[in-house]
């Protein structure tokens, strides 16, 4: 017992490393540059003209429709028969910054659509172009409502780069996976990263209460 | 408070405020032909709601329009200010745009139509993520580039001006109805509009609310604002009228002076209308 409480003691850091190191980068940027293409995407979607907004819908489809860890294997051990050999970092920002685009595209969308029509045409008579009331009037407010969905997007997201693990992106559970198949403690080490992938959330959530408290300044509560 | 040239919102021509008085119109109230539009028409889907509507507003006119709901007077106001575009017609400012709906609407005109007037809303549609001052300065700092310091004193001289001095940096959702619509009348007068539009500012009010803001445009009119009213409240229109039109079904039923519309209406339509509206229980 005093053995496998000095082997989760050991390999606590090393874990947390690399979910430092590995794991928080890797959701960040994709999370980062999958949202700049969601908004993108929620605008296309949005759009009057029936080409633009069919590509969103599909690209929407195609994401949505297919397994994340699918979408990874494609890019990284499919691509390179095309000709295309990608690095495992790079492969696994562009490939979950490809699904984030398209979930929170769809979250962006709703929120675009729940501020009142009143605010554009408040934005208009202002002398506003459709861009700039975009900016500066429907965007903030679209982002109080989008911040408890976005940071469900971006929990999943932070679970779901163990897949990268397969992909060689030395990351929380790859550094577990090595752990385990070195000391055979397999139940041991695997709850420890389940713990550890838990503790990083709980820091999330609790920053994403802190954003909603900001965003909730100018609404009655 | 200096003339601006007319067609131009940019800095070199707003006047400081210091010295002059913050709710005194950009256009001198001279009765010279502001805006005239001719022959309106708009239809959503298969309903017809404007049937080619006529509409002259000199400077310092305060120009009303009454009449039932789905009458289109709304519509009309929101022709004007280039938030509905009509199927036909043309709408000609004094100084430009010039715009002719039979053809489609350039971007450029758009803006132009837009640049010339103010709206003010029945549910004052303030930006609820800013506070007062910056609901203000939002169209003069952002589209106007009207320096902020600038920008921020005329507002604060005209909130002052109509008692919300104190409010400047409240959220408009700890304001009530008349104060968010009194800050919405203000939001209006930052840009400096040649022409002022109201539509129903009043009917989204508790009824203890509607006086002070009733209050705010009357003396808005009686220092010579031109503007468009679209109201219900028929005190209003007689007393701070110079043309009532009275619309029905798409149509402009009668016009006139609002002592010859409320006490001796020609029109058949006018008459049961206002009785409806001043005799409800009869």
């Amino acid at each position: 017992m005093n053995e496998n409480l000095q082997l989760f003691l050991d390999s606590f850091w090393p874990i947390v490393l690399g979910g430092l190191t590995g794991t928080i980068p890797l959701a960040l940027a994709s999370f980062a540059i999958g949202l700049v293409l969601a908004l993108a995407v929620a605008l296309m979607r949005l759009s009057k003209n029936r080409v633009v907004s069919g590509i969103a819908r599909f690209y929407i489809s195609v994401i949505r429709g297919t397994p994340l860890l699918v979408q990874l294997f494609v890019i990284f051990y499919g691509m390179p028969t095309v000709g295309i050999v990608l690095d495992p970092w790079p492969s696994a920002i562009i490939a979950f910054s490809l699904n984030v685009g398209g979930y929170a595209a769809e979250v962006i969308r709703a929120a675009i659509l729940s501020v009142p029509k009143g605010q554009w045409e408040a934005g208009y008579t202002i002398g506003m172009s459709n861009g700039t009331a975009l900016r500066r009037i429907i965007l903030p407010q679209a982002a109080r409502v989008s911040v408890p969905p976005l940071s469900n997007t971006f929990i999943s997201l932070v679970k779901d780069t163990s897949l990268a693990s397969l992909i060689l992106v030395t990351e929380l559970f790859r550094v577990s996976q090595e752990i385990a198949a070195f000391s055979g403690q397999f139940m041991l080490i695997y709850l420890e990263a389940a713990l550890i992938y838990w503790l990083f959330c709980l820091v999330l959530s609790g920053g994403q209460s802190r954003l909603e408290k900001r965003l909730d300044r100018y609404v009655a509560t | 408070m200096s003339q601006r040239e007319p067609g131009r919102r940019d800095d070199e021509h707003r006047a400081d405020v210091p010295g002059g008085d913050p709710l005194a119109p950009s256009e001198t109230p001279d009765d010279s032909v502001l805006l005239q539009a001719r022959g309106i028409r708009k239809s959503f889907g298969d309903n017809e709601v404007l049937r080619s509507i006529d509409l002259e507003v000199r400077r310092g006119e305060v120009v009303v329009l009454i009449g039932p709901s789905g009458s289109g007077k709304t519509t009309v106001l929101r022709s004007l200010n280039g938030l509905e575009t009509p199927d036909a017609g043309t709408i000609d400012f004094a100084g430009g745009p010039s715009l002719d709906f039979a053809a489609p609407i350039p971007k450029a005109s758009r803006f132009a139509l837009r640049d010339r007037s103010a709206m003010v809303f029945q549910q004052h549609n303030l930006f609820p993520h800013m506070t007062v001052i910056e609901n203000v300065i939002e169209g003069p700092v952002r589209v106007q580039r009207v320096p902020k310091a600038r920008a921020i004193a005329e507002a604060s001289a005209l909130l002052d001006r109509v008692g919300l001095a104190d409010k400047r940096d409240a959220y408009p959702f700890e304001l009530s109805g008349g104060q968010q619509q009194r800050v919405g009348i203000v939001r209006a007068l930052a840009l400096k509009p040649r022409l002022l539009l109201f539509d129903e500012p009043t009917s989204a009010l508790d009824p203890e609310l509607v006086g002070e803001v009733l209050q705010v445009i009357k003396e808005l009119a009686d220092e010579g604002w031109t503007m468009v009213v679209v109201t219900h409240e028929l005190s209003f229109a007689r007393q701070a009228a110079d043309e009532v039109l009275f619309m029905d079904g798409g149509v402009v039923v009668e016009r006139g002076a609002p002592a010859q519309i409320f006490t001796n209406p020609t029109e058949e339509r006018t008459r049961r209308f206002l009785d409806r509206i001043l005799r409800p229980l009869d």
